[in-house]
């Protein structure tokens, strides 16, 4: 039984992983949707979800239920083969984009085996999410052909239009970044961005400062590519696929419960890739912001630091919430927070391990931050002003930053 | 088994039965995604080899790119199933013997190659994306750039024709 385990260990270790990743991502995109909502909301002076649990909290758990509850209709004419597969290949396509995103670089050793954070690290793992960026138009288009529907069709053609005019844009916009990196490898891609010396956040490829050297920013490669990455993902101000005032619900208009949330669950984890995209790509994956030296040591507190008082103020929030379930899970929550915060201080060699990944999820939250900030305050473009800034705005500036980063690289003299 | 020669043989039979079925079907949308299954299985043989970034570009611009027009384009067009038509006398009396000649000199060939043929695993090329850089922009870099000129001169050519339609 236990050579069995030694002779298989990476198989093992890889579908633990992958499930582990899957169950960690999928409970992330249900709460992404509750964050999503109560952030529009306040965006929009309302409350939002506050019904199901303290402050909405379990309402993901009961749209979860709804959505595998509810009747599935599949409606007449439909393309039978391609209107079920459509849904399957933009859910398998996304979760898939994460199997190459690194999440710290020290491996956790456990058994006697190296595990480390990520699932694959092919030197090629940009191109891949970029393969698979390309092939995750067919979901979506492939949903508006096959629903039979005039709604939908019209959704799916100005997807598949919109993705095909991002790509480029978005492709361009990192050129800069690999130049700089010399690799296609994401782990490699960070690990440039830590310049000796420790420069910390002057050191990202968004500032680009190397020692001794003047500084090539990738700032408007960064902008050129989230812009491009918000319309990839099909999110607001770029919803084109699925305006809700001129076509309903755009591509997935004729499905309904799961096929539906299928979608949804899609939509949201391409919003997480491209966070962690962009925190790889522009602002140093894993990298603290601080520089390296030990001065800066105390930073190492900062996951404490944030931990302990939001607890605290967890705990006080949930004694003087007014329904009992919320006095019973507030404070729980609140407590758990503040004993792993000061089980944190405790541990020193916990807390070093953690470093790397506190600050990769911070980053990705702010970039989630961001897309829903958009989604709430900024309108949706016109069909032709969006072929517009992808064509005539994005691309010309990405290629033109491109020219000018290699450029830069050249006088600076590369390595 | 070896497993990578288990790989091959899944991916291969896969773009096979996706080329046959793209012959077959009579819808073009399920003829487009045939293709699909066609390109992709052959950037998973690349893979095989060793040739990430041939494979990965093989997926970004036939699998994504060039596929995804196609479907745009029988979309747009909302086409529908293909009407059967008589065959046309050339394939009637031309078709079987030119194709039984195809297979019989495609099976010639891979007979006598046969020994010489590096199984999947061998064929690695370390740093395949970095040779190929070089080669393009060092060694064949004017028929490279040439190429994109010409690629460039049939956009404006079709860009120009399409404008005449219009008046």
């Amino acid at each position: 039984m236990i050579s069995f385990l030694q002779q298989n260990a990476f198989w093992i270790i890889t579908i633990v992983k992958i499930a582990l990743l899957l169950f960690i991502v999928l409970t992330v995109n249900a709460y992404l949707t509750w964050f999503e909502r109560k952030l529009v909301a306040h965006i929009q002076s309302r409350w939002g979800p506050h019904r199901v649990g303290p402050h909405g909290l379990l309402q993901p758990a009961a749209d979860g239920l709804k959505f595998l509850f509810k009747e599935d209709p599949t409606p007449d004419g439909v393309d039978r083969f391609v209107y079920y597969l459509a849904p399957f290949l933009a859910l398998a396509l996304s979760l898939t984009a994460l199997a190459v995103i690194p999440f710290g670089p020290d491996p956790i050793k456990l058994f006697g085996q190296k595990i480390d954070l990520w699932i694959a690290n092919p030197d090629i793992g940009l191109l891949v999410l970029f393969a698979i960026t390309a092939l995750s138009v067919y979901g979506i288009a492939l949903a508006g052909w096959a629903s039979n529907s005039k709604y939908s069709l019209l959704g799916g053609l100005r997807s598949s239009a919109q993705m095909i005019s991002y790509e480029l844009s978005l492709t361009m916009s990192v050129v800069g970044v690999l130049l700089m990196a010399n690799s296609f490898s994401l782990q490699k891609i960070i690990e440039a961005q830590a310049r000796p010396g420790g420069w910390g956040v002057l050191g990202w490829n968004v500032i680009g400062l190397a020692s001794g050297k003047f500084p090539v920013p990738q700032i408007i490669g960064f902008i050129c590519f989230f812009t491009s990455a918000i319309a990839e993902t099909n999110r607001a101000p770029f919803d084109l696929p699925e305006a809700e005032s001129e076509l309903v619900a755009g591509f997935h208009t004729e499905y309904a419960s799961f096929k539906f949330a299928m979608f949804f669950i899609a939509e949201y984890t391409a919003m997480i890739t491209v966070s962690c995209l962009a925190t790889i790509l522009f602002f140093g994956g894993w990298l603290s912001p601080f520089p390296a030296s030990s001065f800066f040591q105390v930073t190492h507190y900062i996951p404490s630091i944030t931990l302990i008082p939001f607890g605290l103020w967890v705990i006080y929030d949930g004694v003087k919430y007014e329904t009992i379930f919320g006095k019973l899970i507030l404070p729980g929550v609140g407590f758990a927070m503040f004993a792993i915060g000061a089980g944190l201080i405790a541990l020193p060699g916990v807390n070093e391990f953690i470093q790397p990944i506190f600050w990769f999820t911070a980053k990705i939250f702010v970039f989630l931050f961001f897309y829903v900030w958009a989604r709430g305050t900024l309108p949706r473009l016109r069909y032709d002003q969006l072929m517009n800034v992808g064509w005539k705005l994005l691309l010309p500036v990405s290629i033109a930053n491109l020219i000018v980063t290699a450029g830069l690289l050249l006088v600076r003299g590369a390595k | 088994m070896n497993p990578a020669l288990l790989i091959f043989w899944v991916l291969a039979g896969l773009a096979v039965l996706g080329a046959l079925s793209l012959v077959w079907q009579r819808h073009p949308i399920h003829s487009a995604l045939s293709l699909i299954v066609v390109m992709v299985c052959l950037a998973g043989l690349y893979l095989l080899m060793g040739a990430e970034f041939v494979a990965m570009v093989q997926i970004i611009v036939y699998g994504g790119a060039i596929m995804v027009l196609f479907l745009f384009v029988i979309m747009l067009l909302n086409a529908g199933e293909e009407e059967h038509t008589d065959f046309s006398k050339l394939a009637k009396f031309a078709g079987l013997p030119l194709a039984l000649a195809l297979t019989a000199s495609l099976a010639a060939l891979a007979y006598k190659q046969d020994a010489s043929v590096p199984t999947p695993t061998q064929a690695f090329i370390p740093g395949a994306t970095r040779q190929i850089s070089s080669m393009l922009f060092k060694e064949f870099v004017y028929p490279f750039e040439l190429t994109s000129f010409l690629i460039l001169v049939a956009i404006m050519g079709a860009l120009v024709l399409a404008q005449r339609e219009k008046k």
